[in-house]
């Protein structure tokens, strides 16, 4: 990317209502959302039809701003975390994993290598999760029902998975800064062996639904299309820049966790379109299936060992510790009340999320509460290229078109 | 009965036609026309011609109202503006026009004192599906290809006004 | 006419409304409990079980309809304010009328009365076939007067793609139609069933039936064919600001205009009540046993075998709803104009020519027309469908920090 395209922007919902109340237009204004069935949450678009065809779409957000980011600096490094579960709920693992990378490179702490592993399965499980929501909406948006539910019925086992670990399905605060909240439980093994037995047989049943279905390459290929120099000048990241032919996944780029030890390819696509965005999508839970194998083969082969760091000053002491040691009730007794105090300064850490590139800047004054947080929300920066990618698409379009996006809209307004 | 059976129709017709002309609005308009169309298909059934009373639904209920009522839609076209620019002529004529109308209904009520009309009586085969197909391909076969050549023009005329457009 | 004859045609009617209504209400149940066997589901199983020992529950879920129109019913009635008050309460009525009196020209079956008449065809109409495209070509004006009356922009966009759908569709529905007519030489639905005897029209009209099929579910706009409502563009279209019994009388109009269109289409292609056995057994019931129970025999047979056909189709079509996607207007449209019509068009004539060669039920004509229309529906399937060529994703692999 050397030149700047300026004919790329992203319109403001004023730009459309104002010349319609004003008389200046014959196209229809319609207003879809916040409260549309197929803008997935509160997303509101203002859409400027001429019959059926997208003239402008301007998306209004904010219709969910919870101040997820305003509030973390309120809370211990540790507390905050449960914040970041609420972002992107499709994917709280990820949004963990990110959060918690970024304090672990202020703090420079060593994580050992079982969580890391651990941190690696369970978010390759949330990908697939989250992509399965992704596909089963995307389908029932182009009123291919059944896919929904098939999507779901395997999501189940992998909210069983998380809830095994963490006890709970969707807000699992697993990761914990320094490690894990918890060692894996018993049984986490065979559930995992499970799913990655059944898996690929169900994704080639989804594909069967969908890839050579006729109406659905009818509806998708050629819809909604954006080169990759586009996509890159919006920023967008994740399947919908592999779509376009960029390979470029952060878990390759800047690995993290050990991605480096993992065999795993990135799947990429030329034409950018909705369908492009599908296979890469659909060829990326096939990765994920086998990196959550490799994983599990590797926890396996390491048996039982820590799962935090060692270092009292960030991570909790166990129980028994606490009834022998004078320190070590201290140290217990500092991070529950104050929490770890981080050096001076800030770090950013960026991850593959199942939506993009999702990256956490904490910036610390030194105290144990963070002085600013912000996250690089994917779904809040791929959203800028639908006004692109809708013009002059049909209505019907638009909706495949937000599907194919998958933004979380609790990710967008944070 | 028959009188009966011919007048409730007829009324409805003509009540459905004087309320398109008055209505404000170009869908209650044509609502107005259906309901008119629908009742002279009900006249053409006590013709003994069922035939053309389900063409007449068909054409005109099942066709032709639907595109009015799609364009009126469609260009959301349904409120009534008065046209500035309306033929000032189109008024005076309509009402020369009607009265031109009675006068000749006067006239054949004083050259046949007496009568009411009645319905028609008419042989089994009138307009059975055989006997219009016979007409439209032997007796009135010019004509009828004549209509389907204008017809024909209309539909080239918008293809090709539609491409200059665009 | 006596008082009688109105007294006992006013209960055939009234009887007829209510077995459609009934129909409509357990098709709602068959559907959601296949759709749910479709995908991995259970389906309503609660309303109206029978407890057995053990806490096993039979027949559960067969009360559900029922419970359905209670709700429905106890829903407030609500007029939006900016609404067309008349168009928009007259709509819900100008869609269930048509659906309920295109029934009375459908042969339901064959039970004679005894008078020439016959129990289970109430209209036996001269043009009967063409009253049957007369009413479902009405049925569209409650969708589109519903759209506009509400005065919102999803319904209106519901209501506008209604009309130009229906009106595109109707052309190939009238051929496929035609071509039937054109087969039996008759427009009375009662001939053309017993005309077509145990060789259905579906074999020399197996085209015909195909056209039919496709064009009869654009017709009655469902799915894949259901832009109309389409609940995740336009929010549910036309019926978005209908609620309580009002759009329960939409539901009902169109899952009984759709079980109309597959009694239909088992009335003109697959032999209506007509079924391998049926007139043997009742000749040999009328010489053992009278008349009028044999005629009771075959009344309740005929109408079991066209019920039997109807469900199957009814089948299809929830099958068809469980799999595919829906298509976009231009594709709709694409598909109505540019292909449908000229094969309707193509089998008119074909039939016009058999017509003319072979003398009327020749078996190697209809034969030969069953092969013609195979090949011509697989290699239209197989050229006019765009084609796509096969795509793929690239898996790149680039080493570690690159």
């Amino acid at each position: 990317m050397t030149t700047i395209d300026h004919s790329l922007s992203v319109p403001s919902p004023r730009s459309i209502t104002e010349p319609a109340l004003a008389g200046k237009t014959q196209n229809m204004v319609l207003n879809m959302g916040p409260h549309h069935p197929s803008t997935h949450g509160v997303l509101r678009l203002v859409v400027e039809l001429d019959g059926e065809t997208v003239v402008n779409v301007a998306p209004d957000m904010g219709f969910l701003h919870t101040g997820i980011e305003k509030n973390m600096e309120y809370k211990t490094y540790q507390q905050a975390l449960v914040m970041t579960d609420r972002t992107d709920y499709l994917a709280p693992l990820s949004n963990n994993l990110s959060y918690v990378l970024a304090v672990e490179s202020l703090l420079q702490c060593d994580i050992p290598e079982r969580a890391q592993t651990a941190r690696v399965l369970l978010v390759e499980l949330q990908r697939i999760s989250s992509h399965l929501v992704w596909l089963g909406t995307h389908a029932l948006d182009l009123a291919a029902m059944s896919v929904f539910l098939y999507g779901f019925r395997e999501r189940e086992q992998i909210l069983d998975i998380f809830e095994m670990v963490s006890g709970a399905r969707m807000m699992t605060s697993y990761f914990r800064v320094g490690g894990l909240a918890y060692d894996l439980p018993e049984g986490f093994f065979p559930a995992v062996k499970a799913f990655v037995d059944v898996m690929p047989a169900r994704i080639d049943e989804y594909e069967a639904l969908l890839t050579n279905n006729l109406i659905w390459q009818e509806r998708t290929m050629g819809v909604g299309a954006i080169d990759s120099a586009a996509a890159l000048q919006y920023g967008m990241t994740g399947p919908g820049l592999r779509a376009t032919g960029v390979a470029w996944d952060i878990r390759k780029a800047m690995p993290y966790s050990g991605y480096e030890n993992y065999t795993f390819a990135i799947p990429t696509a030329t034409n950018g379109d909705i369908y492009d965005r599908y296979l890469v999508r659909m060829a990326e839970m096939r990765e994920s299936v086998k990196i959550v194998a490799q994983a599990a083969t590797r926890l396996k082969d390491m048996g039982d060992g820590p799962w935090q760091t060692a270092d009292r000053k960030i991570a909790p002491p166990p129980k028994i510790e606490i009834t022998q040691s004078m320190e070590s009730l201290i140290h217990h007794f500092k991070l529950w009340t104050e929490g770890f105090k981080p050096p001076r300064g800030d770090a950013m850490v960026a991850i593959e999320s199942p939506r993009g590139e999702l990256a956490t800047y904490i910036v610390s004054d030194g105290s144990p509460k963070p002085y600013r947080v912000h996250m690089r929300a994917p779904s809040f920066i791929n959203l800028q290229a639908l006004p692109h990618m809708a013009k002059g698409q049909l209505m019907a379009d638009l909706v495949a078109l937000i599907a194919s996006l998958d933004p979380v809209l609790g990710e967008v307004d944070r | 009965m028959d009188l009966l059976l011919f007048g409730i129709p007829a009324l409805v017709a003509i009540v459905g036609a004087i309320a398109m002309l008055l209505s404000r609005n170009a869908v209650h308009s044509a609502l107005y026309l259906l309901l008119n169309f629908a009742a002279i298909s009900v006249l053409y059934l006590l013709l003994q011609a069922p035939f053309l009373f389900a063409t007449q639904l068909i054409i005109y209920a099942g066709a032709i109202i639907v595109l009015f009522l799609f364009v009126v839609m469609l260009l959301g076209a349904e409120r009534d503006e008065q046209t500035p620019h309306a033929n000032p002529w189109q008024n005076r004529g309509a009402i020369v026009g009607g009265v031109l109308l009675l006068v000749e209904l006067a006239l054949l009520y004083v050259n046949n004192p007496g009568t009411i009309p009645i319905a028609a009586n008419l042989d089994d085969g009138f307009a059975a599906p055989t006997e219009i197909a016979k007409a439209l391909f032997t007796t009135h076969l010019l004509p009828f290809e004549i209509a389907s050549f204008v017809l024909l023009t209309a539909l080239i005329g918008v293809v090709v006004l539609h491409q200059r457009r665009s | 006419m006596t008082w009688l004859d109105i007294l006992i045609l006013l209960v055939r009617c009234l009887v007829l409304a209510l077995a459609s209504a009934t129909l409509f209400a357990y098709f709602t149940l068959f559907e959601r409990r296949l759709l749910a066997k479709f995908q991995h589901r259970i389906g309503p199983n609660r309303a109206g079980y029978i407890p057995l020992p053990g806490g096993k529950k039979l027949f559960g879920g067969w009360l559900q309809p029922a419970a359905d129109a209670v709700k429905l019913f106890l829903k407030e009635d609500v007029v939006p304010a900016m609404a067309d008050k008349w168009v928009y309460i007259m709509a819900p009525g100008f869609a269930v009328v048509p659906a309920l009196i295109i029934w009375v020209a459908i042969p339901l079956g064959t039970w004679p009365d005894g008078m020439g008449g016959n129990w289970l065809h109430y209209a036996p109409i001269d043009v009967g076939v063409l009253y049957l495209l007369a009413v479902t070509s009405i049925g569209v004006y409650g969708i589109a007067i519903a759209g506009w009356a509400s005065n919102n922009k999803y319904s209106m966009i519901g209501g506008v793609r209604a009309s130009a759908q229906v009106i595109s569709y109707e052309l190939a529905l009238g051929f496929a139609i035609l071509a039937v007519v054109m087969q039996n030489s008759t427009f009375r639905t009662e001939e053309i069933v017993t005309s077509q005897g145990l060789i259905w029209n579906i074999i020399p009209q197996f085209l015909g039936f195909i056209i039919f099929l496709i064009a009869s579910t654009a017709e009655v706009v469902r799915s894949p064919f259901d832009l109309v409502e389409a609940e995740q563009e336009l929010v549910g279209g036309y019926n978005t600001e209908y609620g309580s019994m009002k759009f329960a009388l939409f539901f009902m109009s169109e899952y009984i205009k759709l079980i109309a269109m597959n009694a239909i289409a088992v009335t003109l292609f697959l032999g209506g009540g007509n079924f391998p056995g049926i007139d043997t057994l009742v000749a040999a019931i009328k010489t053992s046993n009278g008349d009028t129970i044999a005629y009771a025999v075959q009344g309740a047979l005929t109408l079991g075998a066209f019920l039997l056909k109807t469900t199957a189709l009814s089948f299809l079509s929830v099958w068809v709803r469980a799999s595919v996607p829906r298509v976009r207007y231009d594709q709709l449209m694409h598909l109505g104009w540019k292909v449908l019509l000229p094969l309707g068009l193509f089998n008119v004539v074909m039939t016009a020519v058999f017509g003319v060669l072979f003398p009327a039920d020749s078996l190697i004509a209809k034969i030969i027309m069953c092969v013609v229309g195979v090949i011509v529906v697989v290699i239209v399937s197989a050229t006019a469908t765009p084609k796509h060529a096969k795509r793929g994703v690239t898996l790149v692999n680039p080493s570690a920090g690159n």
